[in-house]
């Protein structure tokens, strides 16, 4: 299937939240180190990244529930399996086969899926190779009396994201979806390092997805751009599509996909959570809830591909799928050749 | 929907350049080679004036900001990083475009990797050939910049309109066919060049940029041409009148052939009508090349500039704001983060206000108040907080010397007086940290500058702290406070943890909870249960200096963290009635399952009579030897068990000196008769309805329905939903089973604390209410003791110590009206009624039906051996209404008075 047919056709499905899954298995520091990091010397609970090597039935698990949901791209499970994220465990030298394991457990799902019963009819889906915005960023200092100072430099971000790239690659991930981007510039280091590594690797470019996060009432990213600021400033990478995720509820992201939609040459993409956390945390909105603010997107024409953040479960994208079915896809608009 | 094809750069907004943008201004005076004072305070490393340079340019006008660095004492690549990192954090210049300018492509790249925004590199040329310029056109486009390509080739730079206008249409086929570059993204410099040099040979330089700038429009539609205005009067240097009257006409002619952008000094833009006729006309010749045989426009143009006297034109700025007072002044720079003005206006306001503090407390706190306002409310954003905490921390710096001398002063003054200083311990230390996964902190770094200007001593360990490194560096650095922040939201499972680390790791410092997903909600319920030493929630900056001072008050923190405690175990209490997670048995199902006790294998034992009976002035030495201490302690605030505490290591000296005073008074108190025990007992006859009703039948054979709430949560296999009434027998089993009741106080206390109140003696006072507490507590253990021994008498030979009460191993129960297993406060009434407790004891109901006096405890007694204290937990709406109509309550008067256990919203 080729993806950019198939978005001309159809809203497509992108699964919901990976974390959100895994805090329902309840899993223990002993789950996740299993057999092979019993001995490591840090606590490793919540690198759930690790997961796809230590528990690789589970994120295969999760996968599937989300295709049989109605999937029809599914992220692996590497958020934040750079050197740099990593680095928190002293992981950072499994930061490669993470990419490559996780993007594995993406693909057995789908096989085992399509050769299931509940798979049985559907044609096919993507794995979408997930580019977290690292715990390091390069707009902001992390120190309020030194403007100036970085905690990390462009060159060590393009490195780590380099490496991770070229895991998700020899995986097998069908697209690279650079996500929850809240410094443009950090992003801008993955656009960077996935333009070098095919160039340097004479292999053609998988396509490039991006998900920016406005996070709050500004309208603005948290490195401080404006959307339309956003997005002029990664439209190099030449995307499939372009999008938004996490931070806000389907309800507040609302007039920026809207935004989105008419300023974007490429598709539009939006996977917003469900809703607003509460006072602990934890998302209330309801399947139904989200489905229907996102249906109403697609009646609208904003969007090219929907699905969900953190908080939403197989439930939600079940409901967005079936919402946002009988929807024609956003039309790509038409990029003018002349001024007048 | 269609999109045009318009030149789109960004900074924080957006720039389209549309055809009606007419012209871009390029601010030019962020250049080391064309700002003198600008080199000079990069190569001085004063990067902050020189941000000010930018600022200047951003505020007269200039749309992109041309950033060079090109100058051989300085480390380019350094300096370039370095500015264009702390411009970031500038967001009334970080709004705009950079262009960044550099004939050494290694700075261009330098400044590439600090731009979040779509920048323009400025320039890339051919000049070493079409290989390195592709090769700089891929790099240029990876970083997602636009590209100013000079016209300029193997041979050289462009000088005739036909080689400017060759080389541009070259450049174009490769980045267009070659690199992936769309038109629009293509800005070409076709070289302005110095005219009126009195070389014959340049006097048309001006023209060929003008007409090579026209039919490269012409030919390439979609493509930008720019240029570095200043080059083209280069010969009038030191006479700025002439030279922007050149610029504005150059200008006028070169934008009507199509030039889109031009590096200019964008405060000294003149307009075109507005320069005297008679220049204007010597400079149209000069540029235009007109009348200009053996350079005579050009000379004519020299004369006339040697008669005009420079008038150096002020730099036209909005300065209205420099005429406000004072505090309008701090307010204006903390909100819009200017530190230019903010030591000359500090020390303006420490001279106008007594105390340099004040200083910080009054205007700076107001002007802090503005901003955290303004980012509340979404009109600031984050760059722009941390400027204003910048701000607030030079005034701060500045005000620091006097608040210091200040201090000295004081310190000298009382080593002269001989008294202590209490400010020799120095600052109080706070530790502040954004918890592990995650990297917001500006909130913290505000609570940070806040604490930090009201003398506050303050460690902060950043971002992504995970716990052992905050409790250790706590340990280390001996701090007072740890203040945790966190922005999303697994941040607060990672405080929940941190607070159940410093409980294990028994810490004993306060903790403040504050960022963008925590509350007040979350702290009460989550966070404060996991750690007794004090856990608060900040919800914002200003409120910090508040908490932290009550925190570090010996005298407030002890009452401010009862309150906080008080009032978060309400809130908790209050979350718990709106929980909907849990399953509900409808309130015949949970009937259904109650304890199935077996009846015909128990005999209930008859108590030693049936009805009251009183005691009053109960001898208080033998109450008091049942006295529970620990709550005293924990009245005290002192926690720990009781004796254990005495010897505790911490607060051991403390706990024994308060016991012993407490004896000594207690002591006084029994052989001075201060205090008057006196209490009533009640037995009578009952069985229940199965259900939840117990029928009392009392002396007078006055019928009372004693009426229960059940347990309604769906158990686990096997649990009942419990009610008192399984522990008497139902009615039809044939069993007469019993029912007792109690209603003990300690009456007398307010002549004493009157006394004591008047001699401001609190630590007596307090000890005398809590002691008179213990006195009603133990006479209600002693009258349940003698219960069940002797006048009820179902234990005969109980063999218990104190300690065994306390730890209710006793056989039977006596709950109380109000109380976990028996919520509702309004069956006090038939207690009351039964015991005729307020005759006989003297204990008043109030309308809340609290007990009075205020050491009164009464209760239920139940013998059977299976009884058990429990709670009722959470109730559905169906037992509510039933209970109602059992009670011959109106539904909504029940709903009040169980609203704490109310499953539903009512």
């Amino acid at each position: 299937m080729n993806i950019q047919k198939e978005l001309e056709k159809r809203i497509l499905i992108i699964d919901g939240a990976m974390g959100t899954m895994i805090q329902q298995y309840n899993l223990q520091e002993a789950d996740y180190r299993g057999e092979r990091f019993k001995d490591w010397h840090t606590d490793v609970k919540g690198n759930n990244d690790l997961l796809s090597l230590t528990q690789p039935q589970i994120i295969e698990e999760i996968h599937r529930k989300y295709l049989a949901a109605g999937a029809d791209i599914i992220e692996t499970n590497t958020f934040s399996s750079t050197t740099i994220a990593q680095a928190d465990y002293d992981m950072q030298s499994l930061a490669y086969e993470l990419n490559v394991a996780s993007a594995k457990c993406a693909r057995n799902a789908i096989e085992t899926f399509l050769a299931s019963d509940e798979g049985k009819g559907r044609s096919g889906a993507w794995v979408a190779g997930a580019i977290g915005p690292l715990n390091k960023t390069l707009s902001l200092s992390p120190d309020v009396n030194n403007p100036g100072f970085r905690a990390v430099t462009f060159d060590e971000v393009a490195t780590a994201y380099t490496e991770q790239i070229k895991g998700l690659v020899d995986g097998g991930v069908d697209l690279l979806l650079i996500e929850t981007i809240f410094d443009t510039l950090n992003a801008k280091a993955a656009i960077y390092a996935v333009k070098k590594f095919f160039r340097d690797n004479k292999s053609p470019e998988l396509p490039i997805m991006i998900s920016g996060t406005i996070t709050d009432a500004s309208g603005r990213t948290l490195s401080g751009q404006t959307l339309e600021a956003f997005y002029t400033s990664i439209r190099h990478a030449k995307p499939l599509s372009v999008g938004l995720n996490c931070a806000l509820g389907a309800t507040q992201m609302r007039p920026h996909i809207e935004e989105l939609s008419q300023i974007a040459e490429c598709f539009t993409s939006a996977y917003p959570n469900a809703g607003l956390p509460n006072a602990f945390g934890q998302y209330d909105e309801q399947p139904h809830e989200t489905a229907h603010i996102i249906a109403e997107w697609a009646q609208e024409g904003f969007v090219n591909i929907v699905g969900g953040c953190c908080g939403t479960t197989p439930d939600h994208i079940k409901h967005i799928a079936d919402y946002v079915k009988t929807f024609k896809p956003r039309a790509l608009p038409v990029v003018e050749e002349s001024l007048n | 929907m269609t999109i045009k094809p318009y030149l789109r750069l960004s900074g924080l907004e957006p720039l389209v350049v549309r055809p009606e943008t007419n012209f871009v201004n390029v601010g030019e005076r962020t250049n080391v080679t064309g700002s003198k004072k600008f080199a000079r305070l990069i190569r001085e490393n004063k990067y902050e004036e020189a941000l000010s340079v930018a600022r200047q340019q951003v505020e007269n006008g200039a749309q992109i900001l041309d950033v060079n660095m090109d100058d051989a004492l300085l480390d380019g690549k350094l300096a370039m990083t370095t500015f264009l990192n702390l411009l970031q954090a500038e967001p009334d210049i970080a709004k705009i475009p950079v262009m960044i300018d550099s004939s050494k492509f290694e700075i261009i790249e330098a400044g590439l990797k600090c731009v979040q925004g779509k920048c323009i590199v400025n320039s890339i040329s051919m000049k070493e050939g079409e290989e390195k310029f592709i090769e700089q056109a891929i790099i240029c486009r990876n970083y997602g910049a636009s590209v100013i390509v000079m016209a300029f080739d193997e041979q050289g730079q462009a000088d005739t309109k036909q080689r400017k206008v060759e080389i541009c249409e070259r450049a174009y086929r490769i980045l267009t066919e070659h690199v992936g570059y769309d038109p629009q993204e293509i800005i070409f410099d076709p070289n302005i060049f110095a005219i009126a040099t009195g070389i014959e040979e340049h006097n048309n330089y001006a023209v060929d940029f003008i007409e090579a700038t026209r039919e490269i429009k012409q030919k390439m539609p979609l493509t930008k041409v720019s240029g570095g205005v200043s080059n083209v009067s280069f010969s009038f240097r030191g006479n700025d009148h002439v030279r922007e009257a050149i610029h504005a006409v150059f200008l006028y002619y070169a934008i009507k052939a199509g030039m889109d952008m031009g590096i200019v000094n964008a405060g000294q833009l003149q307009v075109y009508s507005e320069i005297e006729p008679k220049l204007r006309e010597l400079c149209e010749d000069v540029i235009l090349n007109r009348n200009n045989d053996n350079n005579q426009a050009t000379e004519a143009l020299i004369n006339f500039a040697e008669t005009v006297k420079a008038k150096g034109k002020e730099t036209v700025k909005d300065e209205a704001w420099r005429n406000e007072p004072v505090e309008k002044r701090l307010a204006h720079s903390l909100v819009n983060g200017i530190t230019d003005y903010v030591e000359a206006d500090t020390e303006e306001a420490r001279q106008k206000y007594p105390k340099p503090l004040d200083v910080i407390e009054g205007p700076l706190m107001d002007g802090m108040n503005i901003v955290g306002d303004l980012f509340g409310s979404g009109k600031m954003f984050l760059p722009q907080v941390v400027k204003s905490a910048r701000v607030m921390k030079k005034s701060v710096a500045y005000l620091f010397p006097f608040i210091e001398a200040e201090k000295e002063e004081r310190r000298q003054a009382h080593l002269a007086a001989g008294t202590v200083n209490e400010e020799g311990a120095g600052a109080a230390r706070i530790l502040l940290a954004t918890v592990k996964g995650d990297v917001h902190d500006i909130g913290k770094n505000i609570v940070g500058v806040v604490l930090g200007c009201n003398g506050y001593d303050i460690i902060d360990l950043g971002v992504m702290v995970p716990a052992d490194k905050i409790l250790e560096t706590a340990r280390k650095e001996n701090v007072d406070i740890i203040g945790l922040s966190g922005l999303i939201t697994p941040s607060l499972d990672e405080m929940v943890h941190i607070a159940r680390e410093m409980k294990r790791q028994q810490m004993h410092l306060p903790l403040m909870i504050g960022g963008a997903t925590t509350s007040r909600m979350h702290t009460a319920v989550k966070i404060a249960p996991e750690y007794e030493e004090g856990v608060v929630h900040v919800l914002d900056a200003s409120r910090s200096v508040t908490v932290a001072g009550s925190l570090l008050n010996k005298d407030q923190k002890n009452d401010f963290i009862t309150n906080i405690n008080r009032e978060y175990k309400k809130l908790k209490e209050d979350f718990g009635n709106k929980k909907v997670t849990k399953a509900y048995l409808s309130y015949n199902q949970a009937v259904e399952n109650k304890i199935k006790l077996n009846w015909y294998n128990y005999i209930p034992t008859k108590p030693s009579f049936c009805g009251t009976k009183s005691f009053i002035n109960y001898d208080l030495a033998e109450i008091a030897k049942y006295i529970d201490w620990q709550p005293f302690f924990i009245a005290w605030e002192l926690h720990g068990k009781f004796p254990n505490i005495l010897t505790d290591e911490k607060v051991g000296t403390e706990a024994t000196k308060l016991y012993n005073d407490a004896q000594a008074l207690l002591k006084k108190i029994i052989e001075e008769k201060w205090l008057t025990a006196k209490g009533v007992i009640g037995f009578w006859p009952a069985n229940s309805n199965g259900k939840d009703t117990i029928t009392v039948t009392d002396e007078l054979s006055t019928v009372v329905e004693l009426e229960s709430l059940r347990q309604q949560v769906k158990k686990a296999e096997g649990q009942p939903n419990m009610s008192l009434t399984d522990f008497i027998a139902p009615k039809e089993t044939g069993i007469q089973d019993y029912i007792g009741a109690f209603a003990v106080t300690i009456d007398g206390i307010e002549p004493h604390l009157k006394r004591f109140t008047e001699q401001h003696d609190d630590y007596n006072k307090i000890s005398l209410q809590a002691l008179a507490d213990r006195l009603a507590e133990a006479f209600a253990e002693l009258l349940h003791h003698k219960t069940r021994t002797e006048f009820w008498g179902y234990i005969k030979d109980e063999n218990l110590t104190n300690e065994d009460f306390i730890k209710e191993k006793y056989v039977g129960i006596r709950p109380a009206p109000g109380y976990p297993a028996c919520p509702d406060h309004t069956e006090k009434y038939k207690l009351f009624a039964l015991l005729d407790a307020t005759n006989v004891a003297g204990i008043q109901l109030t309308e809340s039906l609290a007990m009075y006096p205020a050491s009164s405890v009464c209760g239920w007694y139940f013998a059977h051996p299976e009884s058990k204290y429990f709670g009722i937990g959470k109730i559905e709406k169906d037992q509510v209404t039933d209970y109602a109509k059992r009670k011959n309550m109106p539904l909504e008067e029940v709903e009040r008075w169980l609203r704490p256990v109310l499953e539903y919203d009512a």
